[in-house]
């Protein structure tokens, strides 16, 4: 196997800066927040690498990068060997950049309400060229949907059958990688799983490589083979499904954990996680984790952690 | 025996449309205790908002309650003025919203909005009542109260804004308080914080509280009882554990079944075929016989099952039998 998606360390920044003029009288200088900050990772042809973390962690970032619609600051991405991310080969990325699509949380924001559903669906096909006659219909039944429902328009679909729609969308210009940015965190769980249903067939029957952004630790097990997790846009913990959760390593995976609700855990009192996610803007030094973290050490203030490879694991801690 | 701080007795909501009339909360009955956590779960549009703001006397025209009673500690404020249950919301009962900015003033200070309510509802002095602010909000966690109580509610993060919101829901030592999806919009880590403090406070005070919410998991780990609605509808309603790990009608059977959790290990999740039908166009008898895979000829043609006329944990003719339930460990 190989890695369909290579993200080398991927920075992003945004300026966060008063308008000019504030700047001038008040004397401060630009400021910047950093969303993502020197992440890396590999995403096997095939495979589902899910990202989870907390929000402002920087997931949709990175999502959007990947499918270049917002570029990184510093760092790289490669598809299929292909740097997206660079100037030269336009041709080449232009090419490589078609094996890409995304599905945001929100179907009622991203589809058009003026379009029908017909050219909503086949609008990316037709972008990059590819026969469309009869596709829509096609796409609405491999989702579940009627092919009489493309002469109809979004409002006429519930949130779980908007979904559907969008996931028809994405695959209609046939792309290799879906990045799908909290596909069902608006729907109703029995909606939800019959949507995360659909998404395992397609990638199934299709191949299909998925970069699945979550904030729910269930859907994520349910889904990922690999998973990384965020915090204050870097990636603290990486490992396979299973290993990350039999043994959580990093401080903050294991808070998140535990924090999160269980089904089956009647009337627990949680251990009450401390703290809260800090300004993204000024974020403390060191570690960033260090203001909540149970085991922080003067080390930790000062010195930012570096990924270490601990059996299958890599990890961002100073002290596992 | 206890008297319930809230009781609701065959509670209909109905909305005259074009197209007919609706009925978003149809026969619901249920009673909260003090110190008791009802948890109300259900797909988006079941009637669970609708119900709640029925209690508070905040539906919105053209939905109005048609019959049924609301008792407050046993007195009835279904058929209160406007002006009178201004007086009851605040006092008697405190309200929490999934965003903590429809609950607060942005040009007060969170401290002015503490002594306005406590003032309004409680026979103090200003001086009192500044202390009593203060206090309220160090019970909830908002650190270096007496100096934070000047700040205005943009200067919290959402977290701590949804805790100032708790105070101030609190601070009048009201008997009931409504959350209404009051951790949706925050993250694990601050949604158990929340979870954490609200569970605390209504033990401490004895408040009951009406918890709507649709995270199955929050519910499990914070309320006591738990409603289940669906098309406007009391499906079930029972103990928590009862229900969630035994549930007795098809409806709460799937949707356990369906979450991650309970189908972990399995490559395919367990799924509800269909959607919940919009309300008008329920179906005849019981609303969830189009979906439902126990379903009878009785269940698609009779009467409606209600918890009320069927005696039992949940609404339906052919409750689940005990050695039915789906292993969800
Ligand atoms: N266009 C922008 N301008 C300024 N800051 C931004 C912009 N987009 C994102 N950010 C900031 O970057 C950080 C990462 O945002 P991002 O949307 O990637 O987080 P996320 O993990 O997807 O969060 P969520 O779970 O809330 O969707 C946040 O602090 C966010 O406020
Ligand atoms: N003015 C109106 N006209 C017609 N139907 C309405 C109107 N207002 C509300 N409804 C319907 O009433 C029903 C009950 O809505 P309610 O807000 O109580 O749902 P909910 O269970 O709180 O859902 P959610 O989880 O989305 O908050 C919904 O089906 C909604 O479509
Ligand atoms: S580096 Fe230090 S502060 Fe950061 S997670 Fe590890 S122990 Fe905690
Ligand atoms: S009454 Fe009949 S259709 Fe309705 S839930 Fe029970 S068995 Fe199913
Ligand atoms: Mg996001
Ligand atoms: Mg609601």
């Amino acid at each position: 196997m190989s890695a369909i998606v290579r993200a080398k360390a991927l920075r992003r920044l945004f300026d966060v800066s008063k308008p000019w003029l504030n700047r001038v009288v008040e004397r401060e200088p630009k400021a910047f927040l950093t969303a993502v900050a020197d992440v890396d990772f590999e995403i096997e042809e095939g495979s589902v690498y899910a990202l989870v973390g907390e929000s402002g962690s920087g997931k949709s970032t990175i999502g959007k990068m990947v499918v270049g619609l917002t570029g990184p600051t510093d760092g790289t991405i490669e598809i299929d060997g292909i740097v997206i991310t660079g100037n030269d080969q336009k041709a080449k990325i232009a090419e490589a950049r078609t094996k890409l699509q995304m599905i945001f949380q929100d179907p009622y924001a991203s589809l058009n309400p003026r379009w029908k559903v017909r050219d909503i669906i086949a609008e990316p096909a037709k972008l990059r060229g590819l026969e469309i006659k009869g596709l829509p219909e096609r796409l609405l039944q491999k989702v579940g949907l009627s092919p009489e429902d493309a002469d109809k328009y979004p409002h006429e679909f519930s949130g779980g059958q908007r979904q559907r729609i969008c996931i028809a969308r994405a695959l209609s210009s046939e792309p290799k990688v879906i990045v799908c940015d909290e596909p069902t965190s608006a729907l109703d769980v029995s909606v939800q799983s019959q949507v995360l249903n659909l998404m395992s067939d397609l990638q199934e029957q299709l191949g299909l490589t998925y970069l699945f952004i979550s904030h729910d630790l269930t859907v994520v097990e349910h889904m990922a083979d690999k998973i990384g997790v965020l915090y204050l846009g870097a990636l603290v913990e990486e490992a396979p499904k299973e290993t990350l959760f039999a043994s959580p390593l990093h401080p903050y995976t294991r808070m998140l954990f535990d924090a999160a609700p269980k089904l089956d855990a009647f009337g627990r009192e949680v251990d009450v996680p401390k703290g809260e996610i800090p300004d993204p803007i000024n974020p403390p030094a060191g570690c960033s984790f260090h203001p909540r973290c149970p085991l922080a050490t003067s080390k930790c203030k000062k010195t930012r952690p570096q990924m270490r490879l601990i059996g299958n694991t890599r990890v961002a801690c100073h002290h596992v | 025996m206890v008297q319930p701080v809230l009781s609701i007795k065959s509670l209909v909501v109905e909305i005259p449309t074009r197209k007919g009339v609706l009925r978003p909360v149809d026969r619901v009955s249920y009673d909260i205790f003090p110190g008791e956590i009802l948890g109300i779960v259900g797909e988006s549009g079941a009637g669970k908002s609708m119900t709640g703001n029925a209690v508070i006397g905040l539906l919105e025209r053209p939905a109005h309650i048609v019959s049924g009673d609301i008792l407050l500690s046993g007195n009835p404020i279904h058929n209160l003025s406007a002006s009178e249950f201004r007086k009851i919301r605040g006092k008697k009962i405190g309200m929490i919203f999934q965003d903590p900015l429809t609950s607060l003033n942005p040009l007060l200070t969170v401290g002015e909005q503490l002594v306005e309510t406590i003032i309004e509802h409680l026979a103090v002095s200003k001086k009192q009542a500044q202390e009593r602010a203060i206090a309220a909000l160090e019970e909830v966690g908002i650190p270096a109260a007496r100096e934070r109580i000047g700040s205005y509610p943009h200067q919290f993060s959402g977290g701590m804004r949804q805790r100032v919101v708790i105070a101030l829901a609190l601070c009048a030592e009201p008997d009931l308080v409504i959350a209404d999806e009051p951790t949706t919009a925050l993250d694990v880590s601050v949604q158990a914080q929340i979870i954490a403090l609200l569970k605390r406070l209504c033990r401490e005070r004895g408040v009951g509280v009406m918890l709507v919410t649709h995270d199955m998991g929050v519910i499990a780990e914070a309320a006591d009882r738990v409603a289940v609605m669906y098309a406007g509808r009391l499906a079930e309603l029972g103990a928590v554990r009862d229900v969630l790990s035994d549930p007795k009608h098809p409806y709460t059977y799937g949707l356990m079944g369906s979450t991650p959790l309970a189908s972990r290990g399995l490559k395919r999740l367990n799924q509800i075929p269909g959607s919940m039908p919009r309300l008008g166009a329920l179906p005849e008898g019981c609303a969830f016989s189009p979906r439902c895979e126990f379903a009878q000829e009785v269940c698609k043609t009779g009467s409606s099952p209600f918890i009320a006329n069927v005696d039992a944990q949940a609404a339906c003719w052919f409750p689940l039998p005990h050695t039915k339930s789906r292993s969800s460990k």
